[in-house]
């Protein structure tokens, strides 16, 4: 049978997932070599969770993430070598290198950071999804986040309001079945968080996140009905991670044989036996990406390694800034380069046009087209 | 306005000028939004927003969930998003609950993304005791809000800063709480007709004089304002200013005047440990401790949580007669 995805989908899925192994690798090194420091948590075994998420959204969508964020930056087009550099702590790096590992933000490809306090940034997504709606914009925000964050207050509080609202919000739960060293079901009285939106009549499913081109139709299908302002959807991405909770963890709370185990679900050659079982591709094509995407990565590096430290005066800047000063564009900034930096319409601009209570008459109306919510 | 013509004044109540605030930012820029517990259908906790929900819908004067820390966080997110959100939060106690998204979130995110994100967001918090509703209702924690960095911290004291801090919150790319004392809504004042914002960086001399300052914000202004009058009759004058901003500070104005009367008296509705008026008197030891004729003396709250008994909460609060005998204190025995 013939693939139902193009060669071109199936290449660039690939690729992006290997740009992730092959930057967290590196990136593990580096740490080793005190290049690196705080804490670093690498993303190795859930590529597939945020390249086959990315790939069924617009490049305009807006996107936030915990602190195992190195990730969905690179697969929006962040460029890899200031990621690199903000890992290094460098000038170059996105923030300036006053964010880390934990904080990566590239909003230049609407990438609104990575956060460090578990399940702080799913109010936010609330925020901006509801930014967009109230702006007539089509646009969905996807929010990731992990299994353990589904115990924080903010995801149930969240939740209510999102659900309640019918905000055009994807959480993404990224369910590695370890919140830090602690397995989910010794802490969770309902451990598939999935469950848990139907307490707020929201739409909630599991995902294979694992398989990429499953995460990828599952996703597809989410953002069609968030896009079509039916409301939030939880996607609850049954996922691994195949080294510890951070760089430094050995990860000793958990058999080595069910590491094995999972080790033989890696996304990677999965997506591309699929490939080359469908013929779509020759096993030559694999091998000159995994040749580029190392090249890529090691230019990433020595990028980092050859920046220069921030200066001290860096660290008064960015607290306060006065009314009119401009955004930062770490592109232009570093690289030179004129980027497109997103706009939002101003007081003038934006004109206010809807009735009172539209989502009510929204719902009342699809109650007669006979939708089901 | 040709000389001598008075402009036309209006008296408004402190909770009036706020709503024509936030009607003038709703009106003014479709960015604007105002949610919060209670502010739509039942026309806000302290009556601030009653009317909003017919004039302007139910998209932009949104009730919330119970939910601070969400509603807040969301706020920040619109905010991010290019929006102007007003967010109201009942009481600053509840406030607390939206502690983690004010603190590591809206005042990092600047700095944290190397100044890629701004998060103009205007936080209104009601604040202070006074109403007898105990001691999960009637703190002031504007201070705590003030130790940190990447936000501006607003207490309107006066009717006119009442309608003029919003607006200019609002311009701030930045985050801004503005806390207003709750026993300040029923106050009266008068405006001029056409009043507008003001603008927010500066402390006001409300009362000059030149034996001692008093330095104050808030609902405390009123209290410290009477406690001058009572000076003026021992033939003390007091100068009375209002900080206005409590983040950043205006060091300027606040050492000009200490340095004018050499005496100063800090009055702060906050507990005096690691307080606001904390900072005040270390600032001016740093930098004013020359020009001091005697020690700065504290006026606060006392350290307790604040009783519901109308006697207790009056003797737990810094009061004119207490200001005043700390002004006493700092003249020394011809007035102790």
């Amino acid at each position: 049978m013939a693939s139902q995805y193009s060669k071109d989908l199936l290449l660039t899925m690939y690729r992006k997932m290997y740009l992730i192994r092959r930057f967290e690798e590196r990136t593990g090194q580096q740490y080793t070599q005190a290049k690196i420091h705080g804490f670093c948590h690498l993303y190795i075994g859930q590529e597939a969770v945020a390249v086959g998420a990315n790939e069924a959204l617009r490049p305009d969508d807006y996107m936030l993430s915990g602190y195992r964020d190195h990730g969905q930056p690179l697969v929006r087009g962040a460029d890899a070598g200031m990621v690199m550099a903000e890992l290094f702590g460098r000038g170059t790096g996105y923030s300036k290198g006053k964010g880390g590992s934990m904080h990566i933000f590239d909003i230049e490809h609407h990438f609104y950071g990575g956060y460090g306090i578990v399940g702080g940034q799913i109010p936010l997504a609330a925020g901006m999804a509801f930014a967009s709606r109230y702006r007539n914009e089509d646009r969905v925000t996807v929010c990731f986040f992990g299994d353990a964050a589904a115990n924080q207050g903010s995801f149930h509080e969240t939740f209510n309001m999102a659900a309640k609202w019918k905000l055009p919000v994807i959480y993404i739960c990224e369910n590695n079945r370890y919140g830090m060293g602690t397995a989910i079901g010794r802490v969770s009285a309902e451990p598939e968080i999935h469950k848990r939106a139907s307490a707020y009549r929201m739409r909630g499913e599991t995902v294979d996140g694992m398989d990429c081109l499953k995460m990828y139709d599952a996703m597809k299908d989410a953002v069609a009905y968030c896009r079509a302002g039916k409301g939030p959807v939880l996607l609850e991405a049954l996922t691994y991670r195949f080294r510890g909770h951070s760089v430094v963890d050995p990860a000793r709370y958990r058999p080595a044989e069910e590491v094995e185990e999972e080790r033989k679900n890696d996304p990677l050659p999965k997506l591309k036996d699929y490939t080359l079982k469908k013929k779509l591709a020759a096993e030559a094509e694999f091998d000159a990406i995994d040749e580029e995407v190392k090249a890529q990565v090691d230019a990433a590096v020595k990028f980092a390694d050859e920046s220069p430290e921030p200066s001290v005066d860096e660290l008064w800047r960015d607290t306060i800034v006065e009314p009119g000063e401009e955004d930062v564009r770490p592109r232009e900034r570093v690289l030179g380069m004129k980027v497109k930096w997103p706009s939002y319409p101003s007081g003038q601009e934006l004109k206010v046009t809807w009735d009172l209570e539209p989502r009510e008459k929204a719902e009342r109306e699809d109650k007669k087209a006979g939708l089901a919510r | 306005m040709p000389p001598g013509e008075r402009k036309a004044m209006v008296r408004m109540t402190y909770r009036e000028a706020v709503r024509a605030a936030v009607r003038e930012a709703l009106h003014r820029d479709p960015r604007v939004f105002l949610m919060g517990e209670d502010v739509g259908a039942y026309g806000g906790c302290y009556a601030v927003s009653k009317g909003c929900l017919a004039e302007f819908g139910a998209e932009r004067v949104r009730d919330t969930p119970l939910c601070e820390s969400a509603f807040v966080g969301a706020g920040i997110g619109a905010a991010m998003g290019g929006m102007r959100p007003i967010v109201e939060i009942m009481t600053v106690n509840f406030g607390l609950l939206a502690l983690d998204q004010i603190v590591n979130n809206a005042a990092t995110l600047r700095h944290m993304s190397g100044g890629q994100l701004s998060v103009p967001v205007v936080i209104r918090l009601a604040t202070g005791a006074g109403r007898q509703v105990a001691a999960q209702h009637s703190h002031s924690f504007e201070g705590w809000f003030a130790h940190i960095p990447g936000i501006k911290i607003l207490a309107p004291a006066t009717v006119e800063d009442a309608r003029g801090m919003l607006w200019s919150a609002l311009q701030e790319p930045d985050p801004v709480l503005i806390f207003e004392h709750a026993m300040l809504y029923a106050m009266e004042g008068e405006l001029p007709e056409d009043a507008g914002a003001v603008e927010i960086s500066h402390a006001a001399i409300r009362r000059p004089g030149r034996d001692v300052s008093l330095i104050t914000y808030g609902g405390s202004l009123h209290k410290t304002l009477a406690a001058a009058e009572l000076l003026a009759r021992e033939g003390i004058e007091a100068e009375v200013v209002d900080l206005r901003t409590l983040r950043p500070l205006d060091d300027e104005t606040i050492l000009g005047s200490v340095t004018r009367t050499r005496r100063a008296v800090l009055v702060d509705e906050g507990w005096r440990s690691g307080s606001l008026s904390a900072e005040l008197s270390a600032r001016i030891m740093e930098s004013a401790f020359y020009e001091l004729d005697a020690p700065v003396q504290r006026v606060c709250t006392a350290e307790v949580p604040i009783p519901y008994p109308k006697h207790l909460e009056d003797a737990a609060l810094p009061q004119p007669e207490s200001i005043a005998a700390a002004a006493r204190r700092t003249l020394g025995e011809r007035h102790g």
